[in-house]
């Protein structure tokens, strides 16, 4: 095609209708990619026997990068839970910070070695510590959002979950918290169908997790989690809505679920093979990036460039993680209560 | 100074924290408009609005939870609950979260959250407005847990929770509330988390008992004076930390033990008392550690003659402590 030609289909491109400009939508593929090959990494780890433990979540990077990037990297909260590692990744931890938790390093910023792989946490890019209980995250979300509100911060607060994890009471007296008291909270859940080997139909009457946003009386919105775009745009009005004193936002993506559940679990044990390949079409890196070809952004090149960045910076990680120290015998003592260092 | 009612010192305790620190906020069922069914946060909407001051839905497990996220984003949050019975929706907020949360982050997030919890029986309240639950708690590393027996402790104390970084369970034994007075300064003042006090000085027997055990102990004391034994009243007033010291000092003095409390006996906290001076005091006891607890019975039934044979009087503990004595 022409110059011109080129130059007229990028300018009606869906994320310039979005406000996104080039830069962000090649970045935002950078960290599905980086994220991708993160998660691919440590399970590989995993299997040589380098990692006790890995969970993870192929297929749910494209929404997490799109809900996390209208947030302020610095001033929001992220309460994330243990399939949020491009989530992590956006806000602020770098592949050697999550790395050091598979790793179980002393340095590890989410626990120092103390908790299981994929429990985040982080100070520094506010993200708050987490468990293995799915669901107790989600009040720690509104009170969060709750205290922003009084304290007059200005804070946007995001917490993660999936599918199954909306079964628990936790997210609905959260819910119902943060419908009350108008809070600047986005409740997203990624839904790819299954919690462990329990379908969705088995696990959410009526089908719907957004509708149960109305009960509590807010929106709740559902998004395809391949179409990177189409979370960014829910997620960009959630979090004005949060930051205009508007109230909480129940954000429901549908996700494919590329792998199992965790390092000890096979899912082809329960799932149909023609699911699991049918899920693979919907790959959030494989649609965005032939969006991202089909506008003309990401070239041969470009995508040689991006996939060297990207590996260059999991074998630094991996490397640099691998050789940082294991935590000291002793200081499992520590830190029970408050100490003064 | 003034001789003031247990509920009227908790009260105190929350109006001077609100006015020192604006970051200070109260959260749990009716503690608003209402001020808590037993008065505990009278006047404080009033004074302090409705930010500060939060009638929560009626879901313990969010009271708890939302409680967490609010510390860890700058507020420092005082949770009631309205029973200590009806705790134990919010069991894993507390137990798995904020308990866990400096250990697990390590040490990156604290939790300074204060647990208040009115329990025990008092009359009529029956298997669910009477519990127990200090073993629970006192088990699981992470909080510190606190059962002041006097409006004196119970100010100072609630203050010492409200600043500590960690979270507290604060039980307040709900017999005190309107019938134990004493004298409370009206200004600042503190009580420390950990130490435990000697009530009583005695030579012959040692008690060791928190909440209203404590004077039902400090009665049977009265009781058997007369009979010529000198009885050691011991109030614990931390459960954890537990002041051992204190504990082991006094059975060196007395070498007699008798552990008072009123959670039904099999694995309660008294238990851990009696351990403890078996291990570290056995060479100072005249006696086996004694135990007198609640009946194994799942609560405290309601009829009054079932109430009575539940309840630890200070003529059960009279004759326990004379059993104990002729050893």
């Amino acid at each position: 095609m022409s110059a011109m030609e080129a130059k007229a289909r990028v300018s009606t491109a869906r994320h310039q209708a979005l406000g996104l400009t080039d830069q962000d939508v090649l970045d935002m593929y950078y960290y599905i990619a980086l994220a991708r090959a993160l998660d691919e990494r440590m399970w590989v780890l995993q299997r040589a026997g380098k990692a006790m433990f890995v969970i993870s979540g192929p297929g749910h990077e494209g929404c997490q990068v799109a809900a996390m990037w209208p947030m302020d990297k610095k001033r929001d909260w992220f309460v994330p839970f243990y399939r949020s590692i491009a989530g992590c990744l956006v806000k602020g931890m770098s592949a050697r910070d999550i790395l050091l938790g598979l790793f179980a390093r002393a340095e590890d910023p989410s626990s120092g070695g103390r908790q299981m792989p994929g429990h985040y946490g982080h100070p520094r890019v506010k993200i708050l510590s987490t468990s293995s209980p799915v669901g107790t995250q989600y009040p720690h979300a509104a009170g969060i959002a709750y205290a922003a509100k009084v304290r007059k911060t200005g804070e946007v607060t995001m917490t993660a979950i999936g599918e199954g994890g909306t079964s628990q009471g936790d997210v609905h007296e959260a819910m119902n918290w943060a419908g009350i008291y108008k809070l600047p909270v986005i409740f997203v859940v990624e839904n790819n169908a299954y919690a462990i080997s329990v379908p969705l139909h088995k696990q959410v009457a009526g089908g719907s997790v957004a509708a149960r946003a109305a009960g509590y009386g807010f929106p709740g919105v559902v998004a395809e989690g391949s179409d990177v775009l189409e979370c960014y745009r829910v997620a960009k009005d959630a979090y004005d809505r949060a930051k205009r004193g508007d109230g909480p936002t129940l954000l429901e993506f549908t996700v494919p679920r590329l792998g199992s559940h965790s390092s000890d679990d096979q899912q082809e044990r329960y799932r149909a093979k023609d699911e699991i390949e049918a899920d693979r079409m919907r790959d959030p890196m494989r649609v965005f990036g032939t969006y991202l070809e089909g506008v003309g952004l990401l070239t041969d090149a470009k995508r040689k460039e991006i996939a060297g960045r990207v590996k260059r910076d999991i074998d630094e990680a991996t490397d640099s993680a691998d050789r940082a120290p294991m935590p000291e015998p002793e200081s499992a003592a520590r830190y029970v209560f408050f100490e003064k260092d | 100074m003034a001789e003031i009612r247990y509920i009227d010192a908790i009260n105190q305790a929350h109006h001077e924290e609100f006015a020192r620190d604006e970051h200070v906020v109260v959260l749990g069922e009716d503690v608003g408009r209402k001020g808590g069914v037993f008065g505990a946060t009278a006047g404080l909407i009033d004074k302090f609005g409705e930010d500060r001051v939060i009638d929560s839905p009626l879901a313990e497990s969010s009271i708890a939870g939302m409680a967490i996220g609010m510390a860890a984003n700058g507020l420092v949050p005082i949770t009631e609950f309205q029973f200590a019975d009806f705790i134990h929706p919010a069991f894993n907020q507390i137990v798995s979260e904020a308990a866990r949360m400096r250990y697990r982050s390590n040490n990156a997030f604290g939790c300074p959250v204060v647990f208040r919890a009115p329990w025990g029986g008092s009359h009529g309240t029956a298997l669910y407005h009477s519990q127990s639950i200090e073993a629970f708690y006192s088990h699981v590393p992470g909080i510190k847990v606190v059962a002041p027996s006097t409006p004196y402790d119970a100010k100072g104390l609630l203050k010492s929770a409200i600043r500590d970084p960690d979270p507290v369970m604060f039980l307040e034994h709900k017999r005190m509330y309107r019938l134990v007075k004493g004298e409370v300064p009206s200004g600042d003042f503190t009580v420390p988390i950990g130490p435990a006090a000697v009530r009583r000085e005695g030579t012959d027997l040692s008690i060791f008992a928190y909440g209203w055990m404590l004077h039902e102990s400090l009665g049977a004391a009265e009781m058997v004076a007369p009979e010529g034994i000198s009885v050691e009243v011991v109030d614990v007033r931390t459960l954890v930390p537990l002041d051992t010291q204190t504990l082991l000092k006094s059975v060196g003095k007395t070498n007699r033990a008798l552990v008072v409390y009123e959670d039904n006996r099999f694995g309660g906290y008294g238990a851990e008392i009696a351990a403890l001076i078996a291990e570290q005091a056995f060479y100072d006891l005249d006696a086996p550690v004694t135990r007198l607890g609640g009946p194994d019975v799942p609560g405290i039934p309601f009829a009054k003659p079932l109430e009575e044979w539940f309840f630890i009087t200070k003529e059960k503990i009279a004759d326990a402590i004379r059993k104990l004595a002729a050893l």
